[in-house]
């Protein structure tokens, strides 16, 4: 039943070799209304690990993030993260509409107090990041949906999160837009080397973004499969086509629709 | 510049001229091409010449002796010859009504002011507490549901009957809609944004200034255009109950009413009132409308 904050010094950290970026022990959540929505989760995501959560939908994936986050606190079990370095990246771009990119970009360094020229200078690095140079002065009723979500991943990327949680950010994106963010967002992990925790629905995006995939079963939400993801990078976009791909797609399909039942 | 049969339906007429929750006579953006000329001026001048035929038709069936027609209905063309005419003299036409015209704007725009300063501050104190909401929020309604008329009685043994009073009537109607549209705004902020702001531990300072404030700004404009409307009433009113202070048009209308044959100059009155709560209307919806416009950081200095 305990939250550790990793920023203050902890003593449970340091149980195995490399310390974990961010560490569920077996979780579980009821909502006052007595729904059970997560049940008995452990996982942990060092930095340089990306971890993907699919499921049936409802089965509690996303409280996972909102946990981890803070928005919600578990019920049972404890979670260790350092709560002052992570990136959240919604569902929606979530984007202020009385902002413009630039300005939607520094928010979360200005609301924590980040100086106006340095955030301004990281602004401009996040910018160029998530190739949106030459937009930051339109405002989010002016960008295309795979545009705005750019706009999100570049504003959590500013204060440089050790912890990057990802609520099905591409969800709502046609399929040629998510395959481009998501080569794009590989990059990105590659090169800022956060640890990453990402919520979907598409089996194909977590093998393809993921070092590993857990299936949840639907509610109450538990850990009902844990797959490896062998696949070197950098990762090509042809790797969708391999028979290795397709194979370990299926065996995830397949405990999917296990988890229906 | 509607209904008018009567002499009696006065604050009526003013009422239904300016509390219009439409905005009819919001003019467009663009500088009008021929063909917007045409869809845009030319329908509403025909809807104003057939009502000024309407009028001309009924006041002629309805008195035969022009003498009496003058003094009941006067014909349009009376009106403005003996109710506007002449331009600048001191004591008759459009001089003397203007004079009255300047207290009433007075109040009117001063009460506006105050009510939206009341109104923001009121709304944001029950937004930052469900206790403050449950112990404001009935009498806001309240204010709004007693009838105004009822209460000026009660004013007047309050306030006097000088600048004051015409103030607090004006701002008692046009405080409730601001208030009611800046908390319906605040409260209707994005629970997703409120998420991205309690992940980034802001202050509850922070979340009201950079998130809830802006979010509500465009609902706080739509108060603010009904309560242009209701300011212009307000000042109106004031002037039927209060004698003393700086008389308004209000004073011109009640009082040219009483005679016959000043019935010209209460028709100018009342058509210069009602033209008064329309370029209210469309000054506020204009100043209101820049302040969103393109999502209005833009419009604030940057820092």
């Amino acid at each position: 039943m305990t939250t550790t904050d990793a920023s203050q010094p902890a003593a449970g950290t340091a149980a195995t070799g490399s310390p974990a970026a961010l560490r569920f022990r077996n979780v579980s959540m009821v909502f006052p209304d007595g729904t059970h929505a997560v049940d008995d989760v452990s996982f942990d995501v060092s930095a340089g690990e990306f971890v993907t959560v699919v499921g049936p939908s409802g089965c509690g994936k996303s409280t996972l993030l909102r946990i981890a986050s803070g928005l919600e606190a578990n019920t049972g079990g404890s979670v260790v993260i350092d709560r002052s370095s992570i990136g959240y990246v919604f569902q929606d771009a979530t984007l202020l509409p009385w902002r413009t990119v630039q300005r939607n970009v520094e928010l979360n360094a200005e609301l924590q107090g980040m100086g106006k020229a340095d955030r301004r200078a990281e602004a401009a690095k996040a910018i160029e990041l998530v190739n949106l140079i030459g937009h930051e002065g339109k405002y989010p009723k002016q960008l295309s949906g795979g545009m705005k979500m750019r706009c999100s991943l570049a504003r959590s990327l500013v204060l440089r999160p050790k912890v990057f949680l990802f609520d099905e950010p591409f969800g709502a994106l046609d399929e040629i837009t998510r395959e481009r963010l998501n080569d794009e967002l590989l990059n990105l992990f590659k090169s800022e080397k956060f640890a990453g925790l990402f919520i979907t629905h598409s089996i194909a995006e977590a093998v393809f973004l993921s070092t590993r995939v857990l299936v949840m079963s639907a509610r109450p939400g538990r850990i009902i499969g844990d797959y490896a993801v062998p696949f070197e990078f950098p990762r090509r976009h042809e790797l969708r086509y391999h028979a290795e791909f397709a194979e370990l797609c299926g065996k995830i399909s397949a405990d999917l629709k296990d988890a229906h039942e | 510049m509607t209904v008018i049969h009567e002499g009696d339906a006065v604050v009526g007429v003013v009422a239904a001229s300016v509390s219009d929750p439409d905005e009819p006579m919001v003019p467009s953006a663009e500088p009008s091409a021929g063909s917007e000329l045409l869809t845009n001026v030319v329908p509403p001048l025909i809807t104003f010449a057939a009502f000024i035929g309407v009028w001309y038709l009924y006041s002629a069936l309805k008195y035969d002796i022009p003498a009496q027609r003058r003094n009941a209905l006067p014909f349009p063309h009376e009106v403005i010859s003996e109710g506007f005419m002449p331009l600048w003299d001191e004591t008759n036409g459009l001089r003397p009504i203007l004079g009255y015209m300047w207290p009433t704007l007075q109040v009117t725009v001063l009460g506006l002011f105050i009510s939206i300063v009341l109104g923001t501050s009121f709304a944001i104190i029950m937004n930052l507490s469900k206790h403050m909401e449950r112990a404001f929020f009935p009498y806001a309604v309240v204010l709004q549901t007693v009838p105004i008329l009822a209460i000026t009685p009660l004013l007047t043994q309050l306030f006097g009957e000088r600048l004051g009073v015409r103030l607090v009537v004006t701002v008692l109607i046009a405080i409730f809609p601001i208030i009611t549209n800046t908390l319906f705004g605040l409260q209707s902020t994005d629970q997703l944004h409120h998420d991205l702001f309690t992940l980034n531990r802001v202050t509850r300072l922070q979340r009201l200034r950079r998130l809830e404030l802006p979010s509500a700004l465009p609902a706080m404009m739509a108060g603010i255009r009904i309560a242009s409307g209701g300011a212009v009433i307000g000042s109106i009113v004031a002037d039927f109950f209060f004698a003393q202070g700086d008389k308004g048009i209000g004073y011109y209308i009640r009082t040219r009413q009483q005679r016959a044959s000043e019935r010209p100059e209460m028709f100018a009155g009342t058509i210069m009132a009602s033209l008064f709560g329309v370029l209210m209307f469309v000054i506020v919806s204009w100043i209101t409308s820049r302040a969103i416009r393109n999502w209005h950081d833009s419009a604030r200095p940057r820092r």
